[in-house]
């Protein structure tokens, strides 16, 4: 067992998929939830168990697993872990339970919801984890089924449609990476899909053809983070989805889009990612102000939330590629710290939700003072998200920022400005639902419940102790960065720290 | 002495003529199937007669695979036919319309 | 190193803002069910976090001049490629005069608040926040390095932000604590990218590495860039012109809020941050300059708009940025203990002041107009003589605190060849004079003007305590700095240097006029407002429209707001509703409607008769074939 840990850890949900798909018609709907709440809490434990196997100071891949597949075309499944995808894998465990509780509420077609949330949890672990190309093209596929049936089957009014513009958007962007798949794998003659194995071959490359193949899977990446302009899909997809499916999507289907891009994209093609690098971080900075542009401009509480993501995954996709040691670590922290932010933000407006039944702004007001705790929980969460010190999005951002500031003054800077902006909209979108005077119809509301607390309260302490211990994510991120931005660009300066202080450095230890 | 060759191909290129015309003309869901099995067994006929001539059993082994797969097909679409007539009480193909645009 | 010189001062730091921080937690989750306790005990941890503070500050200074200094590595806070950042405490002077300012005036707040947020079901909730800021400002001035420092100046921001709003029902509350919080994040994002240009060129953000290095690693120009930005965080905090407009409205905010937040320490925060990178200041030169202006611009524009104010809560958040105005001139002629002693004089007493206040807001049953007082002195004595007390301190009537800050600062001014400094402070001061005179007259004096005024009543004693306290420290805390090159100078000195001043008018001369400045303005305001002879709503009525654009802050809000605020609104409708879903999403469906148009016309291919589809396989069939048979 020891040594199939990671493919465990993948597969263990289906088990649960299993059992709920045999217990077929009988099994009541509380059973059903019971069940997918045990499976996905085992799949944490598991995943804690790699968490004890993990050997911190290693940046190459750890228990890593490996079988022959369809050895006719080097087809292999092959598992393994690094300090990047590491923490994916914790976030994904750790927020299933989350969403699985949170989805309490959900009445109608439990035991298909409960499948479906189950299957999610196998695609999204298979994508952190595979280190074989069309293993991770699969899983990267298949999680998009899930999604689809949660978001059409459980949304809101406008569900279809977004259901299907997430599928076809993500699909179309998808179709460029099977190709440039297809194609690395004819023309480096490695006949394996191996990544490690390719990353090598890849080198070999003409310039030319090994920027269109990083084109090929940039544009799946970015539909997937999603950066702008291919943003649109998300603010209708987070807007209809339900509330387990909001969080899911914007904690750990966007960092797919992200892990792939420092997992593929940065590893197979350095030269190339280094030549788009600039044109790149415009995009990025464009997405981090016209984001929190846009989510000014909301009236609708939850696309507030999710055009705040366009911002925030901006700071990643710039962290990304800076290519600084303090970016790219930056770029990954704010990976797993925006997934915990924006989750406990979708999952406090989905409790506010299924009190008021309103996602308008205007349409609430003075809920702090007849849920005085759970609005505070939302401040939270809110300020979470802003970027306070002391909060854990506030280190990634701040690593991001110096992190760039090093490669360009002005992209640093204007990604500062995003930080005012999003204090900006998000007190102010607060302020509307929780301050002011009450609506007579939401004067009889009732404040959290246990469950609710059992929910909100393990992920908005993760975000306290991430603010003020990031060590324990960047200990095991560093190395594995490190290696990365190293291979990129290995004749440059690769950290912020500039060669005139070094002394001074060393002689301020205090 | 041995027939020529040429009068199995014959015999095999009639059949299988035949059976496509009667798939095209038929309205007749069964008349269309038992056309579409005429065509198989001309099919088949030309395997085993090209097998002789070759001395190569791989042709006799196709044509019983063949057969087989047409007894499966004749299971599946007999029910398929079947079911269609209980639902609507014809088995004219062209009424049968619905999955266009 | 330098942290094991006093290492049984180092292994303690932690405690100060460990207290207030551990009374926050238990008052956040169990304020509600303490009740009453729940303002004895974040009282108390406050004030126990004094005691510690005092012990600290005690054995600093047993060290010699030099060596004063501790500091406690409490644990890596960010530690990747190199770059490090510590969750690192310093003690030197310059923070051991502020976290005694910030515990110390913080404790007696708290303590005032028991009596003032007695009636309020949501106490626990306020101490929790009290707690919390106290907490946060302690880690800003203990931060040896600019990231702590920046989380304490975050936290005080918002803690600000919570407690601005802390009556949120009121529409206007909310509003004015978002507005704060805004504003000041503005100069935040400024001080932000500054800190990134700090690590960009030093590669750390700690204290002792930059000031070490910045002569050798910084040319003129980048420091002039880093301190500007750092100065614009401090604008923003400080209340400073351009930034000032959110002080006056935070005023909404229960008093004591207004005392301990928005009077003696949070808005001083700027103040220590330009002195504690003052090294960065000096390098650049032209920064400094910079400060200067600034400082004399908002110490002058303030004191105007004070003068017109009705609410009394408004002049004193007025006279509160003129008052910082004040110090950021010190610092911009690099008088820094002055600074530092002003800040301090001004703690006391504009805490004492905002506590009278809070004193007489309560009295007259949360009356805030000044029209409709008058008279209070029968009724509330010792509010009247702490008030006044911290009145004509601000004034600088001698021996009070406020006036040895101020004439050590026009001193400084003089005796540096600084004219027109000392010809506008000097203006500033006797506008500060007339606006106290006019505040004091209004309120204590003359006859009631109303109901309420009528029937006002003293507060109880657990508020009169902390006035009394704070007004004894008024009268006894000017011995720190009887003149620019008082004891408080000398204790900065390693921390801050020294500035050498040259000749001017005679001391003599320079505190006779700051006098006779003073008592001359304060009489006019008597005779204005406190002697009857003067009808003051003709008089009013006379200075129209400048008294109206005066009260109004000069209409610099509504200015930001036309030009800013509602454009900004606009822009991001129009981003979102047109740009975004018309011509980004536009676009995409666009390319969707294309697909689907095509495939409507492709579509006719399949009519539904399988006829039709096996004749078209047939023929398909017989091509392919045809085909190969032609090549061969």
């Amino acid at each position: 067992m020891s040594q199939h840990l990671l493919s465990v850890v993948i597969f263990f949900p289906l088990l649960g998929v299993l059992a709920v798909v045999v217990g077929g018609r009988e099994m009541s709907d509380r059973t059903a939830r019971w069940l997918a709440l045990f499976v996905t809490l085992v799949t944490f434990g598991v995943s804690l168990a790699v968490l004890g196997r993990f050997d911190h100071s290693d940046p190459s891949f750890q228990v890593v697993e490996q079988a022959s597949w369809m050895p006719s075309i080097g087809l292999q499944w092959i598992v393994g872990v690094d300090g990047i995808s590491l923490w994916m894998v914790l976030l994904t465990t750790f927020l299933f339970p989350v969403s699985v509780l949170a989805s309490w509420t959900v009445t109608t077609d439990v035991r298909r919801y409960m499948i479906s949330m189950l299957v999610l949890e196998t695609a999204v672990l298979g994508t952190f984890l595979a280190l074989d190309l069309i293993v991770f093209f699969i899983f990267f596929e298949a999680l998009l089924v899930p999604m689809y049936l949660l978001i059409g089957g459980w949304g809101g009014e406008r569900r279809v449609y977004a259901a299907l513009k997430f599928f076809l958007y993500t699909m179309a962007g998808s179709a460029f990476l099977l190709v440039a798949i297809l194609f690395l794998y004819a023309h480096t003659g490695a006949s394996t899909f191996d990544l490690r194995a390719l990353a090598d071959a890849s080198a070999t490359l003409p310039v030319q053809t090994a920027r269109w193949l990083f084109l090929g899977f940039f544009i799946a990446f970015a539909v997937k983070v999603p950066l702008f302009p291919l943003h649109t899909w998300l603010p209708d997809a987070h807007t209809e989805a339900p509330t387990a499916g909001s969080v899911l999507l914007a904690g750990i289907l966007l960092k797919v889009g992200a892990y792939g891009m420092i997992r593929f994209t940065l590893t197979l093609f350095p030269e190339a990612a280094k030549h788009f690098s600039t044109a790149i971080e415009v995009l990025a900075v464009i997405g981090i102000i016209y984001g929190a542009v846009c989510a000014l401009g909301q009236r609708d509480v939850k696309r507030l939330v999710a055009y705040s993501s366009v911002s925030h995954l901006g700071f990643v996709v710039l962290g990304l590629f800076a290519l600084t040691e303090q970016s790219v670590t930056g770029g990954v922290l704010q990976m797993v710290n925006h997934g915990l932010a924006t989750g406990a933000l979708f999952l406090l407006v989905g409790m506010v939700y299924e009190r008021t039944h309103t996602r308008r702004l205007d349409q609430m007001g003075g809920l702090a003072s007849q849920m005085p705790w759970l609005l505070g929980f939302f401040l939270f969460a809110v300020f979470a998200s802003a970027g306070l010190p002391g909060l854990s999005s506030f280190i990634g951002e701040f690593l991001v920022i110096v992190g760039t500031f090093a490669v360009s003054h002005v992209f640093g800077a204007l990604a500062s400005v995003a930080v005012v902006l999003g204090a900006i909209y998000l007190l102010w979108s607060y302020q509307r639902v929780a301050y002011g005077p009450i609506r007579e119809e939401h004067r009889s509301l009732p404040d959290v419940s246990l469950r609710e607390v059992i929910v909100i309260a393990p992920v908005l302490t993760l975000l306290l102790v991430f603010g003020v211990y990031p060590k324990l994510l960047t200990t095991s991120i560093d190395p594995s960065t490190k290696q990365v931005v190293e291979q990129v660009s290995p004749d440059h300066a690769t950290t912020v720290i500039p060669s005139n202080t070094i002394s001074a450095q060393a002689g301020s230890g205090g | 002495m041995r027939t020529p060759i040429a009068y199995f191909l014959l015999l095999g290129g009639i059949l299988f003529s035949l059976g496509t015309v009667g798939v095209l003309v038929n309205r007749n869901a069964l008349r269309i199937f038992m056309s579409v099995e005429l065509q198989l067994n001309a099919v088949n006929l030309t395997l085993v007669s090209f097998a002789r001539l070759h001395n190569d059993v791989g042709g006799q082994v196709l044509a019983f695979f063949s057969m087989v797969v047409a007894a499966a097909e004749v299971v599946v679409g007999l029910a398929i036919i079947v079911s269609i007539y209980r639902r609507r009480r014809t088995i004219d193909v062209d009424a049968a319309r619905e999955m266009r645009w | 190193m330098v942290g094991a010189l006093v290492p049984h001062v180092a292994s303690t730091l932690w405690l100060i803002p460990a207290l207030p921080l551990a009374g926050a937690a238990i008052n956040l989750f169990f304020g509600d069910r303490l009740g009453r306790w729940a303002g004895v005990l974040a009282t108390v941890l406050v004030f126990a976090s004094f005691g510690v503070s005092l012990a600290a500050v005690l054995n600093l200074l047993t060290n010699a001049g030099d060596n004063r200094l501790a500091i406690q590595h409490l644990f890596d806070w960010i530690s990747v490629g190199g770059f490090t950042v510590g969750f690192d405490l310093r003690l030197d002077t310059l923070s051991a005069t502020m976290i005694l300012v910030v515990a110390g005036i913080g404790a007696l707040i708290h303590l005032y608040s028991i009596g003032y947020m007695a009636e309020d079901p949501r106490r626990g909730r306020f101490f929790a926040y009290m707690n919390l800021f106290v907490f946060f400002m302690l880690m800003l001035v203990l931060g040896a390095n600019y990231l702590v420092l920046y989380l304490g100046w975050e936290g005080v921001g918002l803690c600000s932000y919570l407690l601005i709003g802390f009556w949120f029902s009121e529409p206007g509350n909310a509003e004015a604590a978002k507005k704060a919080f805004i504003t000041t994040r503005i100069g935040d994002t400024l001080m932000l990218i500054g800190l990134a240009v700090l690590v960009f060129k030093f590669g750390t953000l700690d204290f002792e590495a930059i000031f070490g290095t910045a002569g050798s690693v910084l040319t003129k120009d980048a420091a002039t860039v880093i301190a500007l930005l750092l100065f614009a965080g401090a604008i923003g905090k400080s209340a400073q012109l351009p930034l000032q407009v959110w002080l006056p409205d935070a005023m909404v905010g229960p008093t004591p809020v207004s005392a301990l937040i928005h009077a003696a320490t949070m808005v001083t925060a700027g103040v220590y941050l330009v002195v504690r990178s003052h090294v960065l200041f000096e390098i650049s030169g032209v920064a400094l300059t910079v400060v200067l202006i600034v400082g004399l611009a908002t110490a002058l524009f303030a004191a105007t708009c004070a003068i017109a104010q009705f609410d009394i809560k408004r002049v004193l958040a007025y006279s509160t940025i003129s008052q910082l105005g004040y110090m950021f001139i010190a610092v911009g002629m690099r008088a820094y203990g002055v600074a530092m002693f002003f800040l301090v004089a001004h703690a006391c007493y504009k805490a004492l002041m905002f506590l009278g206040a809070g004193s007489v807001i309560h009295g007259m049953h949360d009356q805030q107009d000044m029209r409709e007082m008058g008279g209070l002195r029968r009724a509330m004595p010792w509010t009247f003589v702490t008030f006044a007390i911290g009145g004509l301190a601000q004034a600088g009537v001698p021996p009070l605190a406020g006036f040895f800050a101020k004439d050590a600062l026009l001193e400084v001014a003089n005796h540096t060849g600084r004219e027109a400094v000392y010809a506008l402070g000097t203006v500033a001061a006797f506008l500060t004079a007339f606006y106290i005179g006019r505040m004091i007259c209004m309120t204590f004096l003359g006859r009631a003007r109303s109901e309420a005024a009528e029937h006002a009543h003293e507060s109880q004693v657990v508020m009169l305590v902390p006035l009394v306290a704070l007004a004894m420290s008024v009268v006894g805390v000017g011995i720190l700095q009887l003149n620019p090159e008082g004891a408080m100078t000398k204790a900065l000195e390693p921390v801050v240097g020294t500035a050498a001043l040259g000749a001017g008018l005679s001391v003599t001369a320079l505190i006779g006029i700051a006098v006779a400045v003073a008592l001359l303005s304060l009489a006019i305001a008597w005779w204005i407002y406190g002697s009857g002879r003067v009808d003051t709503v003709a008089f009013r009525a006379r200075m129209e429209p400048m008294a109206t654009a005066a009260q109004r802050g000069w209409y610099v809000d509504r200015a930001y707001d036309v030009v800013i605020v509602q454009p900004a609104k606009a822009v991001a409708r129009l981003t979102s509703d047109v740009v975004d879903a018309l011509v980004i999403d536009g676009a995409v469906n666009g390319i969707a409607g294309l697909v689907k148009r095509s495939a409507s016309g492709g579509k006719l291919i399949q009519t539904g008769f399988v006829r039709t589809y096996a004749l078209v396989l047939f023929l398909g069939a017989v091509l392919v074939l045809g085909f190969i048979g032609v090549r061969g």
